[in-house]
């Protein structure tokens, strides 16, 4: 236990120095990781910990994004209440669809919500008028302090840590517990007496309140959203990432996000063909290890202590 | 006064039938996917990707041909059966060993096999869109009404029935697709019997990625064929499927024609937004009813 505290504050250090050591570039590049990261663990929470298929988690992400960006180019508002508008719209967003969603059980909630997130997608993608339709909104001004890439990689990295130890605190907390209990077995939660689909409910919106969250991470680095942050093929993608890493961590969805961030950046370097590496990549982690890179690193890890215990 | 309403009336109809035929083609290909839905249950995100083959190989057939309607048949022909053998392949090779995974899994297989698929398009046919021209004994437009219908539309009216003829024959009156119809509620059950599962697994997959190289080919002459054609196609076959009820081909044909219909009226009564009516009716109707339409074989 301690020395993986010892490694975290080590990463946290490291992430810390990185501006100092990186070209610009790479700043950017390592925000991204984070706030994707962040994105990645916001569904986790609901998919990994709450057995809650949460197809279309991007259109949180992407109403987060939209929230602020709107708030920061449409109103003379301070900025920070822009961050704050976001991820709250996002939530609220969360929890009309979550009260309609959550009365269905598995495959039937996942298809009424990737409905319901094509609804917001394809609204948000033709609303030119207001949300700028399929070319987005660009240039979106910043406050100075965030204005530079180190500003901007300094502001997502505290609100990472921040969100990602408020959601470790919920994921062992007596209702993370209750939700990874309705998650293996939602019938017998309910015979003694939890209120699966309120547990479920908070759940969700939580997800899409830290999903938001990213998304208003987003504009801030990148001073643009546009629709296709929302497509159903991201929220496929942010999918890939918790399967990636590892649904029944924490952490795994976070470094599946960074390993396909990463992966995007470097191999479309060298390659025009990135999307083949990935799914090939994919397809081989599916058929080979169906829980995932880190979870199957913390299979075997415990399967040696177990040995030579 | 009484012409003006006869002129809106008129349009509006040639809207309609113009929006039927796109039907037609949401149709083909969302029934392919069900098919495999119901009785394989893969939700196969590369079935767009197969549409999108099926329109290149389609393309190339009519450009090697040099156009006409003997490279329009040939290619109608030619492009149904190379996504099957394609499908074939991926069936074998991969899915049939993957069948008692878990959905989500199986979602995000395919969902990777789109992405392959995807470059292998970029790979062999580069990234440029490319466009072939509707076949000359199709060029023009029919009288309806005193406005014109393009003849190719009219041709994918009837291409539409046929087909829908076609698959219930092939499910109710030949063995194979009996079988398939009970492997689809009972797939032990039939292997109890004595008969080869996996076969008939196979025959249905490849007979649902055959429908998606039709659809392909069929709106090759009417777009830009491109990359990235197969994923607008595919959420809306998905949300098709979705609202008519896993595995029902008439609950295929009712969603289409729901989507297909939303969409051309949607335009008509307010163009920027015509689009979000299709999504907007998928909402609606599984509000009311989650579980779509008409019955499912889940």
């Amino acid at each position: 236990m301690n020395g993986r505290r010892a490694a975290l504050l080590l990463l946290l250090a490291v992430l810390v120095a990185l501006p100092h050591a990186l070209p610009r570039f790479y700043t950017y590049v390592a925000a991204i990781v984070l706030l994707t990261g962040l994105l990645a663990t916001s569904l986790n929470l609901a998919i990994g910990y709450g057995g809650i298929y949460q197809f279309h988690h991007a259109v949180f992400y992407g109403i987060g994004a939209y929230g602020t960006a709107l708030m920061l180019t449409r109103t003379a508002l301070p900025a920070p209440l822009g961050f704050v508008v976001g991820p709250l719209a996002a939530a609220l967003l969360s929890l009309a669809m979550g009260v309609v969603c959550v009365r269905l059980s598995k495959l039937y909630f996942g298809m009424l919500q990737i409905s319901l997130g094509s609804l917001v997608w394809v609204t948000v993608y033709r609303w030119y008028s207001f949300t700028g339709g399929d070319d987005g909104i660009h240039g979106i001004p910043l406050p100075d302090a965030l204005g530079s890439t180190g500003g901007a990689y300094y502001f997502t990295l505290a609100v990472t840590v921040l969100c990602l130890a408020a959601m470790r605190r919920i994921a062992a907390s007596p209702f993370g517990k209750t939700l990874e209990g309705i998650r293996d077995n939602p019938v017998r939660s309910a015979a003694v007496g939890v209120d699966v689909r309120a547990h479920q409910l908070v759940t969700l919106v939580i997800a899409g309140f830290f999903g938001g969250v990213a998304g208003t991470l987003f504009v801030v680095v990148d001073t643009s959203v546009f629709p296709d942050m929302m497509f159903w093929t991201f929220s496929l993608e942010v999918l890939i990432m918790c399967l990636l890493g590892g649904m029944y961590t924490f952490f795994g969805p976070f470094a599946g996000a960074a390993a396909i961030v990463l992966l995007r950046v470097f191999a479309s370097h060298y390659t025009s063909y990135w999307s083949l590496v990935l799914g090939v990549i994919l397809t081989l982690v599916i058929i080979f290890l169906p829980d995932g890179i880190l979870g199957y690193a913390v299979r075997r890890h415990r399967a040696g202590e177990a040995r030579s215990a | 006064m009484g012409s003006l309403g006869n002129l809106a009336s008129s349009g509006t109809l040639t809207q309609i039938l113009v929006g039927l035929s796109r039907t037609t083609i949401l149709f083909i290909v969302s029934s392919g996917l069900t098919l495999i839905l119901g009785v394989l249950r893969i939700p196969n995100i590369a079935h767009g990707s197969l549409y999108m083959i099926g329109a290149f190989v389609a393309c190339t057939v009519i450009q090697t041909l040099g156009g006409g309607m003997p490279a329009f048949w040939a290619a109608l022909t030619v492009a149904p059966l190379a996504v099957a053998a394609l499908g074939f392949v991926l069936e074998r090779g991969f899915f049939s060993y993957l069948y008692d995974r878990e959905h989500l899994m199986l979602l995000l297989l395919t969902f990777s096999f789109a992405l392959i698929l995807g470059d292998l398009v970029k790979i062999v046919w580069g990234a440029e869109y490319r466009s072939v021209t509707v076949p000359a004994f199709f060029q023009g437009s029919a009288e309806l009404f005193g406005l014109p219908l393009p003849y190719y539309n009219l041709f994918l009216l009837l291409v539409g029935p046929v087909i829908a003829v076609f698959l219930w024959l092939v499910i109710n009156r030949t063995r194979m697709g009996k079988i398939a119809l009970a492997a689809a509620v009972d797939s032990e059950m039939v292997s109890a019997v004595g008969i080869n599962v996996g076969w008939v697994f196979a025959f249905t997959f490849v007979l649902g990625c055959a429908l998606a190289g039709l659809g392909g080919a069929l709106i090759a002459p009417m777009v830009n064929i491109s990359l990235g054609m197969d994923h607008s196609l595919i959420m809306e076959a998905f949300l098709i499927v979705i609202m008519g009820g896993l595995g029902n081909i008439w609950g295929a044909l009712l969603g289409s024609l729901i989507f297909g219909l939303t969409q051309s009226l949607g335009i008509l009564a307010w163009p920027q937004f015509g689009i979000v009516f299709p999504y907007l009716a998928v909402v609606v109707v599984l509000l009311f009813r989650p579980k779509g339409l008409l019955r499912s074989t889940w």
